[in-house]
């Protein structure tokens, strides 16, 4: 079945109109809005995928339309209507960039705002910047430094074009496309996203680090991010959001697919500052993410860490999967709900081979009327003899309106297995917050310390540069927590 | 520096403070001794701006200023600290990363410069050294764990920190051995000077051996009943407060 003439028609008199877009003036290509095989097609022949990609995509469609949202987290908002949304959606394609002179200067000027260095210190940091705006991207930087040493990083979409037999082999095998209603939505209609590939004994010698924006109005976003480490290499990858003020709720369903190899390591962190809403809880993003990694190798190890200050509802699993032998899962999180703001985030470990060992750290913190969920799986298959895990779970309430909720699934089917599991509630008391008064420090500087210093454990694990950015990101979440 | 005027303060409808009047003029240093229940402890929490305090009555002014106007951080800023008689635990927050903050937040509101990373340490480590503390502890999380002589020198390493106008020392002696006690002593009477009062409260004289009063007040239900000097103290601890008041 071909793209139909109405779509088509539709698509054409949109994309002639020289669309501004409500922030910045990018021209925006949108495909019109509504879900069916043929804006599936659409996106698909837009990037001029192969068939197999396009077959996946259509796969992943019919199996979304037999499934239903799920429904057993702790996050409620009303219905999501489907087709009342636009699934594509990129900055026209003008002409290929060569350097980042010949990027719109409204899209840079735009990640100034936000407080983004600009690439110049980010290349003196030693940080390679794949733009990611709106669903395509429209620049990579250092591309030829790691091309050296046969590092891709690039866009999904490149990526499809250039190394589609890697592609091929690693993609949806991580997250298959009937994984679950968000994924199997994201696999039918991602617009675009990152792809990395570490040969075998490579160490990534920098940070890479992806910025992602939603722009467009009422575009859902759909990136997909693979990451692959081969034996023996290394990779830090660091993911951050931000976006502006807007009214009308935001969809935001990624899918980020993590593989490492025998002695490889893959550190993944995230800042997740979508918008939230408003302090009545009108808007914000709703955060419905798929992320999870597979260890397939031995003595391979994938550490996840989060802080997500962000979005009206967060719904989001980072998760390892420990195949090989002696692999090593680990996941920091940080997650805190302000306002109206839910929040149910957790883990699943997934123990399979011998000698596994995983760590959870989670701390969740809740004010204003904020509901915060920590909702794990630690799972000990058979084979997984001598299986280790420690969980660590703590909650910290600012106020008497919000809530703090744990969730802790153990499955554990071998006798050597061990699972610890520790939980703390507590509040911020009124001798604490008067003893720092008493030192000089205002109500809110006075949180802000002792809210880093409750999340310090997870905060030492993201690279240098990104812990200074969440400790203030830290405060501004948690701005007005005080009456 | 402070003066108290006819100062009446219910705690949960129960009066405590009933007409309690006090002046500290710069430099000078005052101790106030009473029995258990006596009023001392909210006197140094109204002081410093505690909430659950009622004040019915009175008038304080520090620094020819209504104290009463002012946020506890504001009084700290201009100048007041309180020794805590029972420092509070903050999990997490490493002891070094508050002395910086508070120190840096007392700093900008003196519109002073705040300190960078190496010289606040060049200048916390001369301090601890002062006061023989070790530095292991103050890496740790604020009082978490410390023993109570450790949290008092604590607080003290605080008071010589940020160089107040007026500390309040509340029965910073009770439970310190002799060693410790004359530790906080030396605090005080390094910070000593001309422009800077103390109030100290406490139960005991012993701590009055190391750091001489110029006067020395008697405060019973709620009032100061009698004051004198060094000598006071002295004679308390001979007769005891019923052969006194």
């Amino acid at each position: 079945m071909s793209v139909s003439v109405e779509t088509k028609k539709k698509v054409k008199s949109i994309t002639e109109k020289y669309k501004y877009g409500f922030t910045t003036d990018v021209e925006s290509d949108k495909a019109p809005k509504g879900l069916n095989e043929d804006i599936v097609r659409l996106i698909s022949q837009k990037k001029k995928e192969p068939k197999w990609l396009l077959d996946w995509r259509l796969r992943a469609f019919e199996a979304w339309t037999k499934m239903k949202e799920p429904n057993w987290s702790m996050v409620k908002f009303p219905k999501i209507n489907y087709q009342d949304s636009y699934y594509y959606s990129a900055p026209k394609p003008k002409k290929k960039l060569k350097n980042l002179n010949e990027v719109d200067p409204a899209i840079l000027s735009t990640y100034e705002k936000l407080g983004i260095p600009l690439e110049e210190q980010k290349r003196l940091a030693g940080v390679a910047v794949d733009y990611v705006f709106d669903s395509t991207s429209v620049a990579t930087t250092f591309k030829d430094q790691l091309a050296k040493l046969g590092i891709i990083f690039c866009s999904f979409s490149e990526a499809v074009q250039l190394h589609p037999e890697l592609v091929k082999k690693y993609l949806g095998t991580v997250i298959p496309y009937t994984d679950n209603y968000f994924a199997t939505l994201n696999s039918a209609v991602f617009s675009d996203g990152s792809f990395v590939y570490i040969p075998p004994g490579v160490k990534c010698p920098m940070e890479l680090s992806t910025y992602f924006r939603i722009n467009a109005e009422n575009t859902g976003q759909f990136e997909r991010t693979l990451i692959i480490a081969d034996k023996d290499s290394y990779v830090s990858y660091l993911e951050g959001c931000t976006a502006p003020m807007r009214d009308e709720n935001q969809l935001h369903a990624a899918c980020v697919e993590l593989i490492t190899l025998d002695n490889a390591e893959i550190k993944y962190s995230t800042v997740q500052n979508w918008y939230p809403g408003d302090e009545n809880g009108k808007g914000g993003v709703y955060n419905f993410v798929t992320k999870r990694g597979a260890c397939r190798g031995n003595n391979s190890k994938i550490s996840w860490t989060q802080v997500e200050t962000g979005s009206a509802i967060t719904w989001k699993y980072p998760s390892c999967i420990l195949q090989g032998d002696n692999s090593v899962g680990e996941f920091y999180s940080v997650a805190i709900t302000n306002n109206f703001q839910q929040a149910d985030t957790g883990t699943k470990m997934i123990h399979l081979g011998k000698n596994t060992k995983s760590t959870i750290i989670s701390k969740g913190i809740s004010t204003g009327r904020g509901q915060n969920t920590y909702r794990g799986l630690v799972r000990m298959g058979p084979k997984a003899i001598d299986g280790r895990n420690f969980t660590q779970c703590d909650s910290l309430l600012i106020g008497d309106r919000c809530g703090a909720h744990t969730v802790p699934y153990i499955e554990v089917k071998n006798k050597s297995a061990k699972v610890e599991h520790e939980a703390t509630t507590s509040k911020i008391s009124d001798e604490q917050m008067f003893y720092c008064r008493q030192r000089g420090l205002d109500q809110e500087n006075a949180i802000s310390l002792i809210v880093n210093g409750f999340c310090k454990q997870v905060l030492k694990e993201l690279p240098m540069e990104f812990a200074v950015e969440a400790q203030k990101l830290l405060g501004i979440s948690l701005e007005g927590s005080v009456g | 520096m402070l003066k108290i005027e006819d100062l009446h303060v219910n705690v949960e409808n129960k009066k405590i403070l009933q007409g309690l009047d006090l002046e500290i003029s710069p430099g000078e240093i005052h101790a106030i001794m009473g029995p258990n229940g006596s009023g001392k402890s909210t006197l140094a929490n109204v002081l410093s701006g505690k909430e659950g305090y009622e004040v019915t009555k009175g008038k304080i002014t520090f620094l020819k200023k209504n104290l009463f106007n002012l946020e506890p951080e504001t009084r700290a800023g201009e100048g007041l600290f309180l020794a805590f008689q029972y420092p509070v635990e903050i999990p997490g927050v490493s002891g070094m990363n508050f002395l910086r903050t508070t120190l840096n937040s007392v700093r900008k509101y003196k519109k002073q410069k705040e300190l960078d990373g190496v010289n606040f340490l060049k200048l916390l480590r001369e301090k601890a050294k002062f006061i023989k503390m070790d530095e292991k502890l103050i890496k740790r999380s604020v009082n978490t764990g410390f023993s109570g002589g450790e949290k008092k020198r604590s607080e003290i390493l605080q008071m010589i920190l940020l160089e107040p106008k007026l500390a309040i020392l509340d029965e910073t002696d009770s439970g310190l051995d002799i060693d410790a006690l004359k530790t906080v002593a030396n605090g005080v009477n390094d910070l000593k000077n001309k422009n800077r009062s103390f109030l100290i409260i406490t139960h005991y004289q012993r701590l009055l051996n190391y750091i001489v009063p110029d006067k020395v007040h008697i405060l019973s239900n709620g009032k100061i009943v009698k004051t004198g000097d060094k000598n006071l103290a002295i004679e308390l601890e001979k007769k005891g407060y019923e052969g006194l008041v």
